[in-house]
């Protein structure tokens, strides 16, 4: 890839892949979301607003760590943690809150709307919806309300709604779906915040252009901190939006390997994960062409992980580009693996993951030991354990 | 013509207004779904819309939702929709059938693998809800070399230019969402439907079927009045819910409702 990377195009397409794929009513408010975006990203006065935010409110930049000890236990590569947990609210969904909530405010929107899964991007949304005094409701699936309620009572905390969405296989696709349903019965007054890369045409784009800040920084404390470009990133990929944000700036340094790394659940050859890159196919759902988790008849599978954020069926359509092009490369990780990273992320450095990255723990440990010493790594650790701890502690069998 | 255009063209000779009636195909059986279609016919609908059951039902409200869930709690398919589809053509060569669903199932089978067997099940009409005219060409085009119409949505916030372009590409006719919202809802407003229908009647002269959120009787009267045709879909649907344990009660209690519907509108 020695051209310019220019994706998408006007019409939000990744090659086959994108769109706009939505009911009648929503083309409208798609559009007036799409003209204010594309306005306001040129507008300095709106950048340097969403740029004291994330300075100030979000705690940017966030820190580039060198894992020296757990490096050294690894025997290859030299691994570095961007350190997105540290945020406030602790995951890199913030970074596209804070942006998409500062769009709403500019386009006079009152009332916010989201999906969540773990429920990180729903305390980022609600977060951002009570400093800015608009009304928030957060939409999740009930499984995940009962496996992540500690998420649950912070965004009630924080002044939300959230409603617990009963059908389907209740979880993040079918919160995203009753989102949809409530953002076209209120569109007038209603922002829809989607927390990743997915969606209709402009979220996969606007979401990567808040996140890509990830990646800047990266690139930054990578010149800084060891001289050269990094030789790998390693992302966990749920709908791809932390994973995109740290590969963006970096597409046209062909040098640099991209891995992002799905939730194999029991494995994919179970069935039972949640790997649409690496074991599913190209469809459409919620909005954009893209590979999904669907059966003969078009009809979307129930997805399986350890983590409430990966356990969704599709994925960004950019990384279904990115990985048709093969300039990026993606992997699994099964739920028990990414145990293991969890545990020695924990144990060797003293930093509890979220679930989620830590299946980019997980693949870091098969990658490092077979990569050089002078040659470096850096995990997007897109979010911090706290949240988990529940979960975990029920896996020991201990009641909190 | 289509059977579609010509439907439509008798009623207006007559001056009447279509009635279309949506079901879910598969709810709660294939069989149920195929004998209904048939004495729908018999209370005098006009063209029947066959929902086409999906996984993730975006656009409608919770009773399509179910209705969806119990067809494919036994393996409801496109494929089979097009099988049901066939069934009913072997005793009905006259009624307009309008397959109307989401389009992954689509894009699993293929555009054009879509568009034969939709030829060979001799459907009239194809509605995908999240399809619209942007990212629709392709498949409209291999739809109309088969003359099998695509018929668009339009709803309370589309511009001119976007009826225009719905206009231009869809054909048979097109399908006003009478409300902001889910399939179902329940705040429909007849003076806003009025205005919308002068607009977009100003621009086209295809015939506009009105639907979502159509319960009873006088409703349709009013709400057909206003264009060429009335769709019903969750008031019906609801009667199948409520009588599972009954599935011929359903069927008389969707008949009468269709049947005061009926009369209503050609009073
Ligand atoms: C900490 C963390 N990482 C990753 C994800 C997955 O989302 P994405 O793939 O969009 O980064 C989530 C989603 O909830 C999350 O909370």
């Amino acid at each position: 890839m020695t051209e310019k990377y220019t994706m998408p195009d006007a019409r939000g397409h990744f090659g086959p892949y994108g769109g706009m794929f939505v009911a009648e009513t929503l083309i409208p408010p798609i559009q007036e979301l799409n003209a204010a975006y594309q306005r306001y990203l040129q507008d300095p006065d709106f950048i340097s607003e969403l740029d004291a935010d994330l300075q100030h409110y979000v705690g940017r930049p966030s820190p580039l760590y060198y894992a020296e000890r757990w490096s050294r236990e690894l025997g290859g590569a030299q691994i570095y943690l961007k350190r997105e947990d540290l945020n406030h609210t602790g995951s890199h969904k913030i970074n596209n809150t804070v942006g998409q909530a500062l769009l709403a405010k500019r386009m006079g929107k009152t009332r916010i709307i989201a999906e969540t899964g773990a429920g990180q991007h729903g305390v980022a949304t609600a977060t951002v919806a009570a400093r800015l005094g608009l009304e928030c409701v957060v939409y999740m699936g009930a499984v995940d309300v009962a496996r992540q309620s500690l998420n649950v009572y912070r965004m009630k905390l924080l002044g939300a709604t959230v409603v617990a969405v009963e059908s389907g296989s209740k979880t993040l696709k079918d919160a995203l779906n009753e989102a949809l349903r409530d953002w076209v019965t209120n569109v007038d007054n209603t922002f829809y915040i989607i927390g990743t890369v997915a969606g209709p045409h402009p979220y996969p784009a606007m979401v990567r252009d808040f996140q890509a800040i990830i990646g800047r920084e990266t690139k930054q404390q990578c010149q800084d901190m060891i001289g050269k470009l990094p030789d790998a990133l390693v992302a966990c990929v749920g709908g791809g939006s932390n994973a995109i944000g740290l590969f963006y700036p970096f597409i046209e340094d062909e040098s640099v390997k991209l891995i992002g790394v799905e939730a194999a659940g029991d494995g994919v050859a179970s069935g039972r994960h949640s790997a649409p890159l690496c074991a599913g196919r190209p469809g459409v759902l919620h909005g954009n062409r893209t590979y999904l988790m669907a059966d003969d008849d078009g009809e979307i599978i129930e997805t399986h992980s350890i983590s409430a954020g990966l356990d969704y069926p599709g994925v960004g359509p950019e990384h279904a580009w990115l990985k048709d092009t093969g300039r990026a490369e993606y992997v699994n990780i099964t739920d028990n693996e990414a145990l293991e990273g969890f545990y020695a992320l924990t144990r060797m450095e003293g930093i509890i993951p979220a679930l989620e990255s830590a299946h980019a723990m997980a693949y870091t440990m098969k990658l490092a030991p077979t990569m050089r010493k002078d040659e470096t790594i850096v995990i997007n650790l897109s979010g911090r354990g706290d949240k988990d701890m529940q979960t975990m502690a029920k896996r020991e069998g201990i009641e909190l | 013509m289509s059977r579609l255009a010509s439907t439509f063209e008798q009623l207006a000779k007559s001056g009447r207004k279509a009635l279309i009636p949506f079901v879910t195909a598969g709810d709660p059986t294939p069989d149920f779904t195929l004998s209904l279609m048939h004495e729908m016919v018999k209370a005098g609908v006009d063209v029947i819309e066959l929902g086409v059951p999906f996984s993730d039902p975006m656009a409608d409200g919770p009773v399509i939702q179910r209705a969806s869930e119990r067809a494919l709690a036994h393996k409801m398919s496109l494929t089979k929709t097009l099988a049901l589809a066939t069934e009913f053509r072997k005793a009905d060569q006259q009624t307009p059938v309008v397959l109307m669903g989401y389009l992954n199932p689509i894009e699993a089978m293929g555009y054009e693998g879509f568009a034969n067997a939709a030829r060979r099940a001799d459907i009239d009409g194809v509605l995908t809800v999240d399809l619209p005219p942007e990212e629709g060409e392709q498949c409209a085009a291999l739809l109309k070399e088969r003359d099998i119409d695509t018929i668009f949505l339009l709803a309370p916030n589309s511009t001119d230019e976007r009826i225009q372009k719905m206009s231009a590409l869809g054909s048979g006719y097109l399908y006003y969402v009478s409300l902001k919202g889910v399939t179902g809802a329940g705040h429909l407003n007849a003076a806003d439907v009025e205005n919308k229908l002068k607009q977009i009647k100003a621009i086209t002269s295809l015939p506009v079927g009105i639907g979502f959120g159509v319960k009873d009787a006088e409703t349709a009267k009013t709400i057909s009045s206003l264009g060429d045709g009335v769709v019903v879909g969750s008031a019906l649907i609801s009667k199948i819910e409520s009588n599972l344990d009954n599935p011929e009660r359903a069927k008389s209690e969707i008949i009468g409702l269709l049947s005061a519907m009926r009369q209503a509108m050609d009073k």
